[in-house]
């Protein structure tokens, strides 16, 4: 497409050959995004051009295709600054995800922490922002406060607010819940923080794909996200810090590529942000990454933006009238995501009753039990939405739902 | 795959199962109990099974999960009700090997078992079938064990 002009899904979703198949014989309607997105042609024919043509190690060699790599990998970086709007392209970290940035900084975390702190959540937190921070506190004897939600699964902000103390250490809150959509306040979150100045992680696993990130503006401590929810190969994320943070933390894991100097009486550690990058990269992966933000952003994340809160309407809307759907997950200000249950289905069952019809959504906890359990149900069923989705695929979602509904009822 | 499978595994004896399951109580005073559990799902099940001797003479589940895994227990304790111990094992195993290669006993007959066959067609969903029966099976491991530490 010529992205520059108008929004046109139809010539999207030629990017996308994997779209295009038939499942079971019907149409696929690809609605799982918020557990892993498609990549487009231009990432895939990036990673591959990488491997024929300019694979070596990177920041080692003095031959011409470690230059070639190290400038590939070194170009992603410098996209995603500006993607995100960093002061600098040191403050880029990459990792193998969003789950491995953030036990970067919990691990790193841990020698500053003693018993009695605090480390606040909230409670719509992927385990992937839980379990780091419980093994944390459990190790240093310090507190996990969880800050609390309410029906429609929105952060009660004041009680959160209130939550933050003179022992707290840390605010890890999600940007965008996977489980519910709902977009949090992290603006508000993060300025009641620091007037007690008290840091902040964002993860932005959720956000990153549907709205577009400045770090600076946020003023966010730590920012982290996944490649392959943005369009990018899985095994590439992002821990950003800012600059003045990333100096002081102690060194993660040891290898090659994190030091300067290496004998048995010292050890100098590298220049940020490799500091934080032991050992060979997925140089191939970043790569992707690069290219999908070049790909995002010759379409527009703004443009993605509203293209998509159109959708998420009328996927809720069509749900909303669909018989026996119970909606889970109704903040007024949502991204990408609508998860709900139907009457007499468990959750599962839909998801194979549904599977049989071409449409593929993610059904079970979602890897946040703790929200399963303040809504009372085992799982639900969840439709995630990417900019290449099309109305005619919610149309299919909700055919399926009566269909499965005729079966269970 | 095949435009029928779906019926294969929601077969009406199956959905029949799993919305009036038999069997479906807590018993307080068991002489067997195990819980399953199936993460990935959040399937849920306790097994309770009174023994007289050698002889089930009651077998009952309580728990929560999806159409397949409650239909299969419902199915489970008929099947399993009134049954030696040596027979309720070769009737586990059978049953399992619905779902992988290994040989059965073709004396034991799985009978309405068998209905379940279907959702060997949808790998991520066999662990949904097997739970009751795994659960069973543990259940009945722990009454060997008392049994050979007497």
């Amino acid at each position: 497409m010529n992205p520059k002009q108008n929004f046109d899904v139809s010539h999207i979703r030629k990017d996308f050959p994997i779209l295009s198949q038939k499942i079971h014989g019907h149409s696929l309607a690809f609605l799982d995004n918020a557990a892993s997105s498609q990549q487009p042609i231009k990432v895939t024919q990036a990673v591959k051009d990488y491997h024929e043509q300019d694979h070596a190690n990177v920041h080692r060699g003095v031959h011409h295709l470690s230059h070639k790599a190290t400038d590939a990998y070194e170009a992603a970086r410098d996209k995603i600054a500006k993607f995100i709007n960093t002061s600098s392209s040191k403050e880029i970290v990459f990792t193998s995800g969003t789950t491995e940035a953030i036990n970067l900084l919990a691990a790193t975390m841990e020698s500053k922490i003693v018993a009695g702190d605090e480390i606040l959540i909230t409670h719509m937190e992927h385990h992937s922002n839980i379990v780091p921070w419980y093994r944390l506190c459990e190790k240093t004897k310090a507190s996990l406060i969880v800050a609390p939600i309410n029906q429609k699964g929105e952060l009660i902000l004041e009680e959160m607010i209130d939550l933050i103390s003179n022992k707290t250490r840390l605010v890890a809150c999600s940007h965008v819940s996977n489980a519910l959509g709902t977009i949090n306040p992290v603006e508000e979150i993060i300025n009641a923080a620091h007037k007690r100045g008290v840091p902040v992680l964002i993860d932005g696993a959720q956000a990153i794909p549907h709205q577009s990130i400045d770090v600076n503006e946020l003023d966010c401590d730590f920012y982290v996200f996944s490649g392959h929810k943005m369009c990018a190969p899985t095994g590439t994320g992002v821990f950003y810090a800012k600059e003045h943070i990333l100096k002081e933390m102690p060194p993660w894991q040891g290898g090659g590529e994190m030091i300067l100097s290496v004998s048995f009486d010292e050890i100098i550690y590298n220049d940020l942000p490799y500091r934080f990058e032991a050992g060979t990269p997925n140089i191939s992966g970043v790569v992707g990454l690069g290219a999908a933000v070049d790909y995002l952003e010759d379409i527009g994340m703004d443009k993605i933006a509203s293209y998509e809160k159109n959708l998420l309407n009328y996927l809720t809307e069509s749900l909303g009238k669909a018989p026996g759907i119970r909606l889970i997950g109704t903040a007024e200000n949502r991204a990408g995501v609508q998860s709900f249950t139907m009457e007499g289905a468990h959750p599962h069952d839909l998801g194979t009753v549904l599977d049989h019809q071409g449409v593929a959504i993610r059904t079970g906890h979602h890897c946040a039990m703790p929200v399963m359990e303040f809504f009372n149900v085992p799982g639900t069923a969840r439709a995630s939405l990417s900019f290449y989705n099309v109305e005619s695929e919610i149309d299919q979602l909700i055919e399926g739902l009566s269909v499965a509904r005729d079966m269970f009822l | 795959m095949k435009n029928n499978d779906l019926q294969e595994v929601y077969r009406k004896r199956v959905l029949e199962h799993s919305r009036n399951p038999h069997n479906f109580a807590s018993v307080n005073n068991a002489d067997l109990t195990a819980k399953g559990f199936n993460p990935l799902c959040g399937d849920k099940i306790t097994v309770y099974v009174t023994m007289n001797l050698n002889q089930i003479t009651s077998i009952n589940f309580q728990g929560s999960g999806c159409a397949i895994s409650i239909a299969s227990a419902s199915i489970m304790t008929d099947a399993i009700n009134g049954n030696s111990l040596e027979k309720a094992e070769q009737l586990i195993l059978n049953f399992r090997s619905l779902f992988n290669a290994t040989k059965i006993n073709l004396d034991v007959k799985l009978n309405e078992a068998k209905a379940l066959e279907g959702v060997k067609s949808y790998p991520s969903r066999i662990k949904c079938a097997t739970l009751p029966w795994l659960t069973l099976q543990e259940a009945l491991e722990g009454k060997n064990n008392q049994v050979s530490t007497e």
